[in-house]
């Protein structure tokens, strides 16, 4: 519990549909409460594309690369039994007469076929699949970011690595991948709540409705906010109402918006009208976690 | 028989226009073969529309464990072996963390695991128009594998593109340059990327142009909502020229192709003498002109 009595909580902001503005809410949603006297820490867990860092603008005071264990092969000790790359799910050994091959950007690291290796002439070296970063960001956030390298198709060990850095008595905002797999549900197994972020369109209703039920699947808490609405969309209304989710800010279509976010700004800094509708959001969150966010916000 | 061309349509960062794009140039294009790979969160199907669904295919995906509670003998070897904590004290596996790795089946010393494939998508074969073809899939919620079933969208593409004499597959692809992305482009001919004017259009661009550049693909690049930023579309023209890029065209921001999304309509068919729609068939004629240079090239 820190000084407000708040103790750590995990708040997950996922979307299915990418660009509905996950990003936007999350890093806004983290300023806010960071004014509110709360410590917070910013998690990006789309390591695809990690992009909390232009608004939030962390000095980084760490950074270390993230790895994954790979096989290596003793070619002396290896009889080319065949009982490795047999086994191995994912396709990530090769037997050939005389020498095992091995694909390490298919291995999972599961260390498998160390464990089956009759004469032991496998062994476990490593690999880096991308980096971590840490830094403090604006209002004092903690920011932790997760940065795949490119070419590299394990983005799921990165995201559990950047989820190993959540530090005690903060309000953990984690910024989730768009989608509706693996990467999703490794970003939001473990949250207190998923806040989905969704737009009044075919395309945003389409994937708001895997990803709830992604996020009911795990048994996670779910709330909706509805970005860039303008003149409503029936179908999704609709559809919130027969799910019973609640709305926990609706944010307008709005040019001003838009350009605050091409210049890289929050648009709690650049646009401080908004202000209400995130005092809205935070009210609405803590109801759904059954909990008080806030106290004593002073708003300049 | 000629040679069948892929195009990927791609962007990094989610929700740039993929897909309103993709949708507006497979209007335009003749005997048309259209997958779309953005398996997780697919949408095409909602603007393109398909008149008939021709054959629906099973995609299964990895396998998951099983505990035989009868048979366990709770010795805990695969909570041992287990690297993703999927296997409670009691030993259950929660199939959301499993891995489908198999070593707490394989090492069981009580054969008491069970460690099957399951169904985990489909993928459809329609009918668009009166000739065309599109292939599209869903994955089912939170399943894994989604590399796996862009593969397979992109084979059934593949062996429509031949039935049919057809030179051209174009592919809408998933957002972000990780497994599914991969999967997408991997042996395509040229990757159309779509971008947009802001600071995480551009930090996203880059990862997905040095993607394209590992795979060793030409590609090109449009800018839309360009006129949110235009600054910025000067920067990404010069990016292009330094990258050896070809500069595409920009589209301007046009609320009407959300319009036209709500009417399950592609924007050239909702309005096709508004600016975006001139603007896309500006870039349809280049695109054209490019894959005739490949075409020529590869001859």
């Amino acid at each position: 519990m820190n000084e407000n009595g708040m103790g750590t909580m995990k708040i997950a902001f996922a979307s299915g549909k990418g660009g509905t503005g996950k990003t936007t809410v999350a890093v806004n949603f983290a300023y806010f409460l960071a004014f509110s006297l709360q410590q917070v820490q910013y998690l990006d867990c789309d390591v695809e594309e990690p992009n909390g860092h232009i608004f939030l603008k962390p000095e980084i005071y760490e950074k270390y690369a993230a790895k994954v264990m790979t096989p290596v092969i003793d070619q002396d000790k290896c009889t080319s039994c065949g009982e490795c790359s047999a086994k191995c799910q994912f396709n990530a050994l090769v037997t050939l007469p005389g020498n095992v091959l091995v694909f390490p950007e298919l291995c999972h690291g599961c260390g498998l076929c160390v464990r089956l290796c009759p004469v032991g002439a496998i062994s476990e070296g490593e690999r880096e699949i991308g980096y971590i970063e840490k830094g403090k960001a604006l209002n004092n956030i903690e920011f932790v970011s997760g940065v795949l390298n490119v070419g590299e198709p394990m983005s799921g060990p990165l995201i559990q690595e950047v989820k190993t850095e959540y530090v005690d008595n903060h309000i953990q905002i984690i910024d989730a991948p768009p989608g509706t797999s693996c990467p999703v549900v490794k970003t939001i197994s473990d949250v207190d709540c998923v806040v989905m972020v969704t737009e009044p369109t075919p395309f945003g209703l389409h994937d708001l409705k895997i990803a709830v039920t992604v996020a009911e699947m795990l048994g996670r808490p779910i709330g909706v906010v509805i970005n860039r609405e303008s003149g409503g969309f029936p179908p999704l209304t609709d559809y919130l109402l027969e799910k019973g989710l609640h709305v926990l800010m609706t944010l307008p279509e709005s040019r001003d918006i838009s350009v605050s976010y091409s210049m890289g700004n929050l648009i709690l800094r650049s646009l401080p009208a908004y202000v209400e509708k995130f005092m809205e959001l935070t009210a609405n969150i803590g109801r759904l976690l059954g909990r008080t966010l806030w106290r004593n916000v002073k708003w300049n | 028989m000629e040679l069948i061309k892929e195009v990927a349509v791609v962007s990094g960062k989610g929700g740039t226009g993929k897909t309103s794009l993709s949708g507006a140039l497979a209007t335009l294009l003749q005997n048309r073969v259209i997958a779309d790979c953005d398996v997780d969160a697919a949408n095409l199907h909602l603007i393109l529309n398909p008149e008939e669904i021709l054959e629906t295919k099973e995609f299964t995906g990895g396998k998951k464990a099983v505990i035989n509670p009868d048979s366990c003998i709770k010795c805990g070897t695969c909570r041992e072996v287990c690297r993703y904590g999927a296997i409670s004290e009691k030993f259950v596996i929660d199939p959301f963390q499993c891995e489908g790795c198999g070593a707490c089946y394989f090492l069981c010393p009580a054969e008491a695991i069970a460690f099957s494939s399951r169904l985990a998508g489909h993928c459809y074969i329609s009918r668009i128009g009166e000739n065309g073809r599109f292939v599209f899939a869903e994955l089912l919620p939170a399943e894994e594998n989604s590399g796996k079933l862009v593969a397979m969208v992109r084979n059934e593409a593949r062996a429509e593109a031949e039935k049919a004499g057809n030179r051209l597959i174009l592919i809408d692809g998933p957002p972000g340059i990780g497994c599914t992305v991969i999967s997408s482009l991997t042996g395509t001919h040229l990757v159309v990327i779509v971008t947009e004017p802001t600071p995480s259009g551009i930090h996203d661009l880059k990862r997905v142009v040095e993607l394209a550049e590992h795979f060793q693909i030409k590609t090109a690049l449009v800018v839309n909502k360009s006129d949110i930023n235009p600054q910025y579309v000067q920067e990404m023209k010069l990016y292009c020229d330094l990258r050896g890029l070809i500069y595409l065209g920009e589209i301007p921001y046009e609320p009407k192709i959300t319009e036209a999304q709500k009417q399950a309509k592609t924007i050239l068919d909702y309005d096709p003498h508004c600016e975006a729609s001139r603007s896309i068939q500006r870039i349809f004629a280049k695109l054209q002109s490019i894959l005739e240079e490949i075409w020529t090239a590869t001859k």
